[in-house]
Protein backbone atom coordinates (compact mmCIF):
# COMPACT_ATOMS: atom_id res chain seq x y z
CA UNK A 1 0.00 0.00 0.00
CA UNK A 2 2.45 2.68 0.91
CA UNK A 3 4.74 2.84 -2.32
CA UNK A 4 7.29 5.33 -2.31
CA UNK A 5 5.03 8.23 -3.61
CA UNK A 6 2.59 7.41 -1.25
CA UNK A 7 5.42 7.44 1.19
CA UNK A 8 6.17 11.13 0.16
CA UNK A 9 2.44 12.35 -0.04
CA UNK A 10 2.05 10.89 3.48
CA UNK A 11 4.82 12.81 4.65
CA UNK A 12 4.25 16.36 2.74
CA UNK A 13 0.39 15.93 4.19
CA UNK A 14 1.25 15.19 7.51
CA UNK A 15 3.99 17.70 7.98
CA UNK A 16 1.32 20.46 6.27
CA UNK A 17 -1.12 18.96 8.81
CA UNK A 18 1.31 19.49 11.96
CA UNK A 19 2.48 23.28 10.66
CA UNK A 20 2.09 26.20 12.52
CA UNK A 21 -1.01 27.80 10.54
CA UNK A 22 0.67 31.08 10.76
CA UNK A 23 3.36 30.02 9.47
CA UNK A 24 1.50 27.73 6.22
CA UNK A 25 -0.07 31.11 5.39
CA UNK A 26 3.29 32.95 5.45
CA UNK A 27 5.18 30.25 2.94
CA UNK A 28 2.36 29.87 0.75
CA UNK A 29 2.19 33.16 0.33
CA UNK A 30 3.86 33.53 -2.91
CA UNK A 31 1.95 30.39 -4.23
CA UNK A 32 -1.56 32.03 -5.52
CA UNK A 33 -3.87 29.30 -6.67
CA UNK A 34 -3.55 28.28 -10.48
CA UNK A 35 -6.44 29.24 -13.04
CA UNK A 36 -7.86 26.06 -13.18
CA UNK A 37 -8.53 25.43 -9.43
CA UNK A 38 -11.66 24.43 -8.34
CA UNK A 39 -12.99 23.97 -4.42
CA UNK A 40 -13.88 20.51 -4.90
CA UNK A 41 -15.07 20.27 -0.99
CA UNK A 42 -15.06 22.95 0.49
CA UNK A 43 -13.40 23.20 3.61
CA UNK A 44 -15.67 21.33 6.09
CA UNK A 45 -15.23 20.46 10.03
CA UNK A 46 -16.23 17.31 11.58
CA UNK A 47 -15.17 14.86 13.80
CA UNK A 48 -12.86 12.11 14.24
CA UNK A 49 -13.30 9.57 16.68
CA UNK A 50 -9.89 8.82 18.93
CA UNK A 51 -8.95 5.82 19.69
CA UNK A 52 -6.83 4.15 22.56
CA UNK A 53 -4.99 0.63 23.77
CA UNK A 54 -6.00 -0.36 26.92
CA UNK A 55 -2.96 -0.11 28.81
CA UNK A 56 -1.45 1.47 26.29
CA UNK A 57 -0.52 -1.21 23.77
CA UNK A 58 -3.80 -3.68 24.76
CA UNK A 59 -7.03 -3.44 22.39
CA UNK A 60 -8.73 -0.96 21.77
CA UNK A 61 -10.96 1.74 23.12
CA UNK A 62 -12.81 4.89 21.93
CA UNK A 63 -11.29 7.66 23.67
CA UNK A 64 -13.47 10.82 22.40
CA UNK A 65 -13.26 12.71 19.82
CA UNK A 66 -11.53 15.75 18.06
CA UNK A 67 -12.39 18.55 15.43
CA UNK A 68 -10.97 17.88 12.32
CA UNK A 69 -11.27 19.97 9.34
CA UNK A 70 -11.08 18.63 5.61
CA UNK A 71 -10.63 19.87 1.96
CA UNK A 72 -10.17 19.16 -1.49
CA UNK A 73 -9.18 20.94 -4.35
CA UNK A 74 -7.89 20.66 -7.77
CA UNK A 75 -5.27 22.63 -9.35
CA UNK A 76 -2.54 22.76 -12.02
CA UNK A 77 -4.15 19.45 -12.57
CA UNK A 78 -3.89 17.52 -9.59
CA UNK A 79 -6.09 16.81 -7.08
CA UNK A 80 -5.09 17.64 -3.99
CA UNK A 81 -6.91 16.66 -0.05
CA UNK A 82 -5.99 17.61 2.99
CA UNK A 83 -7.24 16.88 6.52
CA UNK A 84 -6.13 19.22 9.54
CA UNK A 85 -7.08 18.80 13.42
CA UNK A 86 -9.26 21.61 14.70
CA UNK A 87 -11.75 24.06 13.01
CA UNK A 88 -9.28 26.29 11.00
CA UNK A 89 -10.81 26.26 7.17
CA UNK A 90 -7.83 28.43 5.52
CA UNK A 91 -5.27 25.84 7.43
CA UNK A 92 -7.28 23.19 5.67
CA UNK A 93 -7.01 24.52 2.13
CA UNK A 94 -3.66 25.96 2.00
CA UNK A 95 -2.45 22.42 2.98
CA UNK A 96 -4.94 21.08 -0.10
CA UNK A 97 -3.54 23.41 -2.22
CA UNK A 98 0.21 22.64 -1.77
CA UNK A 99 -0.41 19.19 -1.90
CA UNK A 100 -1.92 19.56 -5.41
CA UNK A 101 1.20 21.66 -6.33
CA UNK A 102 3.41 19.37 -4.65
CA UNK A 103 1.90 16.71 -7.10
CA UNK A 104 2.99 18.90 -10.15
CA UNK A 105 6.38 18.70 -11.33
CA UNK A 106 6.63 21.76 -12.58
CA UNK A 107 6.19 23.47 -9.10
CA UNK A 108 7.08 20.33 -6.55
CA UNK A 109 11.06 21.65 -6.32
CA UNK A 110 10.03 25.50 -5.23
CA UNK A 111 7.11 23.78 -2.91
CA UNK A 112 9.29 22.09 -1.50
CA UNK A 113 12.27 24.23 -1.15
CA UNK A 114 9.92 27.15 0.17
CA UNK A 115 6.62 25.73 2.03
CA UNK A 116 7.92 22.57 3.27
CA UNK A 117 11.24 22.45 4.02
CA UNK A 118 11.35 25.64 6.05
CA UNK A 119 7.79 24.39 8.18
CA UNK A 120 10.26 20.95 8.89
CA UNK A 121 12.70 23.08 10.26
CA UNK A 122 10.47 25.31 12.06
CA UNK A 123 8.55 21.99 13.73
CA UNK A 124 11.93 20.13 14.54
CA UNK A 125 12.96 23.14 16.34
CA UNK A 126 9.66 23.60 18.22
CA UNK A 127 10.21 20.00 19.36
CA UNK A 128 14.20 20.41 19.88
CA UNK A 129 13.33 23.55 22.12
CA UNK A 130 10.45 21.84 24.41
CA UNK A 131 12.07 18.49 24.66
CA UNK A 132 15.18 20.49 26.22
CA UNK A 133 13.21 22.38 28.09
CA UNK A 134 11.69 19.43 29.91
CA UNK A 135 14.95 17.40 29.78
CA UNK A 136 16.00 20.59 32.40
CA UNK A 137 13.49 19.45 34.84
CA UNK A 138 15.00 15.42 34.85
CA UNK A 139 16.16 14.89 38.39
CA UNK A 140 19.33 14.13 39.25
CA UNK A 141 19.75 12.03 41.99
CA UNK A 142 22.40 12.13 44.97
CA UNK A 143 23.29 8.92 47.23
CA UNK A 144 24.18 10.00 50.72
CA UNK A 145 25.98 7.28 52.17
CA UNK A 146 26.21 7.26 55.77
CA UNK A 147 28.08 5.85 58.05
CA UNK A 148 31.45 4.26 56.75
CA UNK B 1 -57.75 15.81 36.28
CA UNK B 2 -54.66 17.29 33.75
CA UNK B 3 -54.38 20.55 33.89
CA UNK B 4 -52.02 22.30 31.16
CA UNK B 5 -50.20 25.37 32.30
CA UNK B 6 -48.48 27.76 29.54
CA UNK B 7 -46.60 30.83 30.67
CA UNK B 8 -43.92 32.40 31.55
CA UNK B 9 -41.73 33.15 28.04
CA UNK B 10 -41.77 36.77 29.03
CA UNK B 11 -39.79 36.16 32.13
CA UNK B 12 -37.62 33.67 30.56
CA UNK B 13 -36.98 36.14 27.98
CA UNK B 14 -35.84 38.68 30.82
CA UNK B 15 -34.03 35.96 33.03
CA UNK B 16 -31.84 35.20 29.85
CA UNK B 17 -30.81 38.81 29.24
CA UNK B 18 -30.05 38.53 33.66
CA UNK B 19 -27.74 35.92 32.76
CA UNK B 20 -26.42 37.72 29.62
CA UNK B 21 -25.61 40.78 31.87
CA UNK B 22 -24.60 38.48 34.71
CA UNK B 23 -22.24 36.75 32.69
CA UNK B 24 -20.22 39.44 31.20
CA UNK B 25 -19.83 41.65 34.56
CA UNK B 26 -18.86 45.21 34.66
CA UNK B 27 -18.04 46.07 31.33
CA UNK B 28 -15.64 48.44 32.06
CA UNK B 29 -13.79 46.09 32.67
CA UNK B 30 -12.02 44.10 29.26
CA UNK B 31 -14.22 40.80 28.08
CA UNK B 32 -11.81 37.40 28.01
CA UNK B 33 -10.68 36.73 24.95
CA UNK B 34 -10.67 33.30 23.36
CA UNK B 35 -6.61 33.11 23.41
CA UNK B 36 -6.33 34.23 27.08
CA UNK B 37 -8.55 31.28 28.54
CA UNK B 38 -6.41 28.85 25.93
CA UNK B 39 -3.06 29.80 27.00
CA UNK B 40 -3.55 30.53 30.77
CA UNK B 41 -6.37 28.26 32.19
CA UNK B 42 -4.88 25.54 29.91
CA UNK B 43 -5.72 23.23 32.66
CA UNK B 44 -9.67 23.94 32.60
CA UNK B 45 -9.63 24.00 29.16
CA UNK B 46 -8.19 20.21 29.15
CA UNK B 47 -11.11 19.26 31.80
CA UNK B 48 -13.99 20.42 29.43
CA UNK B 49 -12.43 18.90 26.66
CA UNK B 50 -11.90 15.45 28.39
CA UNK B 51 -15.15 15.76 29.88
CA UNK B 52 -16.87 16.66 27.14
CA UNK B 53 -15.44 14.32 24.63
CA UNK B 54 -13.91 16.37 22.22
CA UNK B 55 -10.71 18.15 21.70
CA UNK B 56 -10.80 21.60 21.25
CA UNK B 57 -9.04 24.12 22.51
CA UNK B 58 -10.80 26.77 20.72
CA UNK B 59 -14.58 25.50 21.48
CA UNK B 60 -13.78 24.59 25.29
CA UNK B 61 -12.47 28.05 25.70
CA UNK B 62 -15.58 29.61 24.23
CA UNK B 63 -17.75 27.37 26.20
CA UNK B 64 -15.73 28.26 30.04
CA UNK B 65 -16.14 31.87 28.53
CA UNK B 66 -20.32 31.50 27.83
CA UNK B 67 -20.34 29.15 30.84
CA UNK B 68 -19.00 32.15 33.43
CA UNK B 69 -16.68 29.39 34.38
CA UNK B 70 -19.00 26.75 35.54
CA UNK B 71 -16.96 23.48 33.93
CA UNK B 72 -19.89 21.55 34.41
CA UNK B 73 -21.95 24.16 32.04
CA UNK B 74 -19.22 24.08 29.83
CA UNK B 75 -18.93 20.35 29.93
CA UNK B 76 -22.26 20.16 28.60
CA UNK B 77 -22.06 23.10 26.02
CA UNK B 78 -19.44 21.24 24.36
CA UNK B 79 -21.39 17.51 24.19
CA UNK B 80 -24.72 19.25 22.69
CA UNK B 81 -22.29 20.95 20.07
CA UNK B 82 -20.52 17.69 18.78
CA UNK B 83 -24.03 15.93 17.70
CA UNK B 84 -24.13 19.22 14.99
CA UNK B 85 -20.86 17.74 13.65
CA UNK B 86 -20.57 14.90 10.77
CA UNK B 87 -18.43 12.40 12.09
CA UNK B 88 -15.43 11.62 9.83
CA UNK B 89 -14.41 8.34 10.89
CA UNK B 90 -11.94 6.30 13.58
CA UNK B 91 -8.44 7.76 13.71
CA UNK B 92 -5.82 4.59 14.12
CA UNK B 93 -5.12 3.79 17.71
CA UNK B 94 -2.99 6.43 19.60
CA UNK B 95 0.45 5.51 20.12
CA UNK B 96 1.55 6.80 23.76
CA UNK B 97 4.76 4.57 23.35
CA UNK B 98 6.03 7.24 20.80
CA UNK B 99 4.79 10.22 22.75
CA UNK B 100 7.24 13.40 22.86
CA UNK B 101 7.18 13.49 26.68
CA UNK B 102 7.03 16.83 28.45
CA UNK B 103 6.79 14.94 31.93
CA UNK B 104 7.52 11.53 33.04
CA UNK B 105 7.56 10.07 36.53
CA UNK B 106 7.41 6.89 38.39
CA UNK B 107 6.51 5.97 41.86
CA UNK B 108 8.04 2.46 41.55
CA UNK B 109 11.66 3.30 40.35
CA UNK B 110 13.94 5.36 41.29
CA UNK B 111 16.07 4.86 38.33
CA UNK B 112 14.11 4.47 34.65
CA UNK B 113 15.55 5.15 31.35
CA UNK B 114 15.18 8.60 30.18
CA UNK B 115 15.12 9.12 33.72
CA UNK B 116 12.53 11.13 35.56
CA UNK B 117 11.44 14.28 34.02
CA UNK B 118 9.02 16.64 36.36
CA UNK B 119 8.06 19.04 33.96
CA UNK B 120 4.97 21.57 34.72
CA UNK B 121 3.61 20.68 37.89
CA UNK B 122 2.40 22.01 41.00
CA UNK B 123 3.26 18.88 42.96
CA UNK B 124 6.12 20.84 44.23
CA UNK B 125 4.54 24.65 44.97
CA UNK B 126 4.38 25.83 48.50
CA UNK B 127 0.54 26.09 47.50
CA UNK B 128 1.58 29.94 49.33
CA UNK B 129 -0.63 32.82 47.06
CA UNK B 130 0.96 34.92 44.66
CA UNK B 131 0.17 38.28 45.39
CA UNK B 132 2.46 40.19 43.28
CA UNK B 133 2.21 40.05 39.56
CA UNK B 134 4.27 37.36 38.81
CA UNK B 135 7.00 38.28 36.09
CA UNK B 136 7.50 36.01 32.94
CA UNK B 137 9.32 32.68 33.55
CA UNK B 138 12.62 31.97 32.22
CA UNK B 139 13.16 28.34 31.55
CA UNK B 140 16.75 27.64 30.72
CA UNK B 141 16.79 24.45 28.30
CA UNK B 142 19.11 21.71 28.73
CA UNK B 143 21.82 21.35 26.18
CA UNK B 144 20.57 18.13 24.85
CA UNK B 145 16.57 17.04 24.11
CA UNK B 146 15.54 14.06 26.00
CA UNK B 147 15.90 10.56 24.40
CA UNK B 148 13.23 10.20 21.30
CA UNK B 149 11.82 6.79 22.65
CA UNK B 150 11.19 6.95 26.56
CA UNK B 151 10.62 3.46 27.07
CA UNK B 152 7.70 2.44 29.30
CA UNK B 153 8.65 1.95 33.34
CA UNK B 154 6.36 -1.01 32.98
CA UNK B 155 8.16 -3.49 30.44
CA UNK B 156 11.01 -3.50 33.17
CA UNK B 157 8.73 -5.52 35.27
CA UNK B 158 7.25 -6.95 31.92
CA UNK B 159 10.78 -8.26 31.36
CA UNK B 160 10.55 -10.33 34.64
CA UNK B 161 7.27 -11.70 33.92
CA UNK B 162 6.32 -10.27 37.30
CA UNK B 163 3.35 -8.33 35.76
CA UNK B 164 0.29 -9.51 33.52
CA UNK B 165 0.92 -9.38 29.98
CA UNK B 166 -1.25 -6.84 27.90
CA UNK B 167 -1.32 -7.02 23.85
CA UNK B 168 -4.44 -6.50 21.51
CA UNK B 169 -4.75 -9.71 20.70
CA UNK B 170 -7.22 -10.12 17.56
CA UNK B 171 -7.77 -6.60 18.09
CA UNK B 172 -11.64 -6.74 18.01
CA UNK B 173 -13.66 -3.41 17.12
CA UNK B 174 -14.73 -1.62 20.62
CA UNK B 175 -18.01 -0.49 21.27
CA UNK B 176 -18.81 3.16 21.46
CA UNK B 177 -20.56 4.85 23.74
CA UNK B 178 -21.57 7.32 21.28
CA UNK B 179 -23.58 5.33 19.29
CA UNK B 180 -24.85 1.87 21.55
CA UNK B 181 -26.78 2.34 24.98
CA UNK B 182 -24.10 1.09 28.01
CA UNK B 183 -25.22 -2.79 28.71
CA UNK B 184 -24.15 -4.64 31.61
CA UNK B 185 -21.55 -6.45 31.95
CA UNK B 186 -19.61 -3.70 30.06
CA UNK B 187 -16.34 -5.12 29.13
CA UNK B 188 -13.00 -3.32 29.64
CA UNK B 189 -12.88 -1.14 26.60
CA UNK B 190 -16.73 -0.01 27.25
CA UNK B 191 -15.78 0.84 30.52
CA UNK B 192 -12.29 2.47 29.93
CA UNK B 193 -14.44 4.85 27.27
CA UNK B 194 -17.02 5.49 30.26
CA UNK B 195 -14.56 6.59 32.65
CA UNK B 196 -12.54 8.74 30.17
CA UNK B 197 -16.37 10.75 29.84
CA UNK B 198 -16.62 10.75 33.47
CA UNK B 199 -16.60 13.41 36.08
CA UNK B 200 -13.20 13.73 37.75
CA UNK B 201 -14.80 14.54 40.98
CA UNK B 202 -16.81 11.58 41.03
CA UNK B 203 -13.82 9.24 39.90
CA UNK B 204 -11.28 11.08 42.46
CA UNK B 205 -14.01 10.16 45.15
CA UNK B 206 -14.64 6.47 43.89
CA UNK B 207 -10.57 6.17 43.53
CA UNK B 208 -10.12 7.78 46.87
CA UNK B 209 -12.48 5.03 48.37
CA UNK B 210 -10.10 2.07 46.90
CA UNK B 211 -6.77 3.81 48.72
CA UNK B 212 -8.97 3.77 52.03
CA UNK B 213 -10.03 0.09 52.36
CA UNK B 214 -13.61 -0.36 49.82
CA UNK B 215 -11.67 -2.73 47.53
CA UNK B 216 -8.69 -4.81 47.46
CA UNK B 217 -6.26 -2.39 45.92
CA UNK B 218 -2.48 -2.31 46.97
CA UNK B 219 -1.76 0.49 44.04
CA UNK B 220 1.83 2.15 43.31
CA UNK B 221 2.10 4.91 40.35
CA UNK B 222 4.00 2.35 37.84
CA UNK B 223 4.63 5.49 35.72
CA UNK B 224 2.77 8.53 34.44
CA UNK B 225 3.94 10.67 31.22
CA UNK B 226 2.48 13.31 29.96
CA UNK B 227 3.35 14.96 26.29
CA UNK B 228 2.46 15.03 22.51
CA UNK B 229 0.82 12.37 20.80
CA UNK B 230 0.43 12.13 16.86
CA UNK B 231 -3.21 11.72 15.39
CA UNK B 232 -2.82 9.39 12.57
CA UNK B 233 -5.84 8.41 10.12
CA UNK B 234 -6.41 6.55 7.30
CA UNK B 235 -9.10 8.03 4.75
CA UNK B 236 -11.15 6.35 2.72
CA UNK B 237 -10.05 8.91 -0.57
CA UNK B 238 -5.99 8.40 0.20
CA UNK B 239 -5.83 4.59 1.03
CA UNK B 240 -3.07 5.86 3.33
CA UNK B 241 -2.40 6.62 6.80
CA UNK B 242 -1.62 10.33 7.34
CA UNK B 243 -0.93 12.74 10.27
CA UNK B 244 -3.59 15.56 10.89
CA UNK B 245 -2.10 17.57 13.98
CA UNK B 246 -0.36 16.48 17.66
CA UNK B 247 -2.37 16.37 21.00
CA UNK B 248 -1.46 16.88 25.00
CA UNK B 249 -2.25 13.56 26.66
CA UNK B 250 -1.72 12.49 29.97
CA UNK B 251 -1.37 8.37 30.70
CA UNK B 252 -1.36 6.80 34.20
CA UNK B 253 -0.08 3.54 34.20
CA UNK B 254 -1.31 2.02 37.70
CA UNK B 255 0.38 -1.03 38.97
CA UNK B 256 -1.28 -3.28 41.69
CA UNK B 257 -0.95 -6.13 43.97
CA UNK B 258 -2.43 -9.54 42.78
CA UNK B 259 -2.37 -13.04 44.72
CA UNK B 260 -3.19 -14.68 42.07
CA UNK B 261 -6.68 -16.33 41.39
CA UNK B 262 -8.89 -17.06 38.22
CA UNK B 263 -5.87 -19.31 36.81
CA UNK B 264 -3.66 -16.30 37.20
CA UNK B 265 -0.37 -16.97 38.98
CA UNK B 266 0.39 -14.01 42.09
CA UNK B 267 1.38 -10.95 39.59
CA UNK B 268 1.22 -7.32 39.21
CA UNK B 269 -1.90 -6.60 37.50
CA UNK B 270 -2.73 -3.03 35.44
CA UNK B 271 -4.81 -0.18 35.87
CA UNK B 272 -5.01 2.40 33.20
CA UNK B 273 -5.76 5.55 32.69
CA UNK B 274 -5.80 8.49 29.83
CA UNK B 275 -6.52 12.12 29.70
CA UNK B 276 -6.65 14.85 26.68
CA UNK B 277 -4.37 17.72 28.13
CA UNK B 278 -2.46 17.61 31.63
CA UNK B 279 -4.85 15.60 33.28
CA UNK B 280 -2.69 13.81 35.62
CA UNK B 281 -5.41 13.54 38.57
CA UNK B 282 -8.08 12.38 36.14
CA UNK B 283 -5.89 9.73 34.43
CA UNK B 284 -4.94 8.51 38.09
CA UNK B 285 -8.15 8.31 39.31
CA UNK B 286 -9.61 6.57 36.09
CA UNK B 287 -6.58 3.94 36.34
CA UNK B 288 -7.21 3.34 40.16
CA UNK B 289 -11.43 2.84 39.00
CA UNK B 290 -10.49 0.64 35.96
CA UNK B 291 -8.50 -1.45 38.43
CA UNK B 292 -11.26 -1.84 40.61
CA UNK B 293 -13.81 -2.92 37.88
CA UNK B 294 -11.75 -5.58 37.24
CA UNK B 295 -12.44 -7.58 40.25
CA UNK B 296 -14.56 -10.06 38.40
CA UNK B 297 -12.45 -10.95 35.53
CA UNK B 298 -9.71 -11.47 38.54
CA UNK B 299 -11.98 -13.56 40.96
CA UNK B 300 -11.51 -11.32 43.71
CA UNK B 301 -14.53 -10.57 46.02
CA UNK B 302 -16.81 -7.98 44.63
CA UNK B 303 -17.86 -5.69 47.33
CA UNK B 304 -17.00 -2.03 47.22
CA UNK B 305 -18.78 0.27 45.29
CA UNK B 306 -15.87 1.37 43.56
CA UNK B 307 -15.84 -2.76 42.23
CA UNK B 308 -19.61 -2.62 41.09
CA UNK B 309 -20.09 -1.45 37.50
CA UNK B 310 -23.23 -0.84 37.83
CA UNK B 311 -22.80 1.97 40.10
CA UNK B 312 -19.34 3.22 38.71
CA UNK B 313 -20.48 3.37 35.16
CA UNK B 314 -24.31 4.63 35.82
CA UNK B 315 -23.46 7.44 37.92
CA UNK B 316 -20.32 8.83 36.29
CA UNK B 317 -21.22 11.31 33.60
CA UNK B 318 -21.76 14.50 35.12
CA UNK B 319 -24.06 15.70 32.06
CA UNK B 320 -26.66 12.95 33.21
CA UNK B 321 -26.37 13.17 36.78
CA UNK B 322 -26.46 17.00 36.65
CA UNK B 323 -29.48 17.12 34.44
CA UNK B 324 -31.25 14.36 36.92
CA UNK B 325 -30.64 16.48 40.01
CA UNK B 326 -31.56 19.97 38.29
CA UNK B 327 -34.80 18.51 36.85
CA UNK B 328 -36.21 18.67 40.22
CA UNK B 329 -36.22 22.49 39.95
CA UNK B 330 -38.66 21.97 36.66
CA UNK B 331 -42.54 22.47 37.35
CA UNK B 332 -43.35 19.53 39.84
CA UNK B 333 -47.05 20.79 40.40
CA UNK B 334 -48.98 18.08 39.23
CA UNK B 335 -46.64 15.02 41.13
CA UNK B 336 -46.54 17.68 44.10
CA UNK B 337 -50.45 18.22 44.19
CA UNK B 338 -51.01 14.19 44.53
CA UNK B 339 -48.50 13.92 46.88
CA UNK B 340 -50.36 16.70 48.75
CA UNK B 341 -53.68 15.35 48.60
CA UNK B 342 -52.47 11.61 49.47
CA UNK B 343 -51.11 13.01 52.89
CA UNK B 344 -53.71 15.13 53.69
CA UNK B 345 -55.90 11.84 53.23
CA UNK B 346 -53.58 10.09 55.60
CA UNK B 347 -52.98 12.52 57.73
CA UNK B 348 -56.75 12.66 58.34
CA UNK B 349 -57.14 8.73 58.86
CA UNK B 350 -54.25 8.79 61.10
CA UNK B 351 -56.03 11.34 63.62
CA UNK B 352 -59.35 9.38 62.72
CA UNK B 353 -57.63 6.47 64.01
CA UNK B 354 -55.53 7.95 67.05
CA UNK B 355 -58.82 9.40 68.42
CA UNK B 356 -60.46 5.81 68.12
CA UNK B 357 -57.63 4.29 69.93
CA UNK B 358 -57.50 7.45 72.94
CA UNK B 359 -61.63 6.74 73.07
CA UNK B 360 -61.02 2.69 73.84
CA UNK B 361 -58.52 3.47 76.30
CA UNK B 362 -60.50 5.92 78.56
CA UNK B 363 -63.52 3.86 78.36
CA UNK B 364 -65.45 5.75 75.34
CA UNK B 365 -64.98 8.84 77.33
CA UNK B 366 -63.50 11.93 75.70
CA UNK B 367 -60.37 13.74 77.29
Amino acid sequence: MDTPPNLARAQWMSLLAQADPAELVAAMDGFAPPADTAWLRPAQTGLYMLRGRVGGTGPQFNFGEITVTRCSVQAAGHIGHAWVRGSNARHAELAALADALLQDDAQRVSVQRQVIEPLRHSLDQHRDKASRKAAASKVEFFTVVRGE
Amino acid sequence: MYVAVKGGEQAIARSLELLAEARRGDTAVPELELAQIREQLRLGVARVMQEGSLYDEELAALAIRQAAGDMLEAIFLLRAYRTTLPRFGYTQPLNTTAMRVHRRVSGTFKDIPGGQVLGPTYDYTQRLLEFDTTAPAVVTPADAPLPLNMPRVLDLLDAEALIERIDAGNDPEPMDLTREPLMFPADRATRLQNLSRGDEGFLLSMAYSTQRGYAESHPFAGEIRMGEVDVVVCPEELGFAIEIGAITLTECQMINQFHGGNGMPPQFTRGYGLSMGEGERKAMSMALVDRALRCDELAEANVAPAQNQEFVLSHSDSVEASGFVQHLKLPHYVDFQAELSLLRTLAAQHAADTDEQLSSVVGGQRP
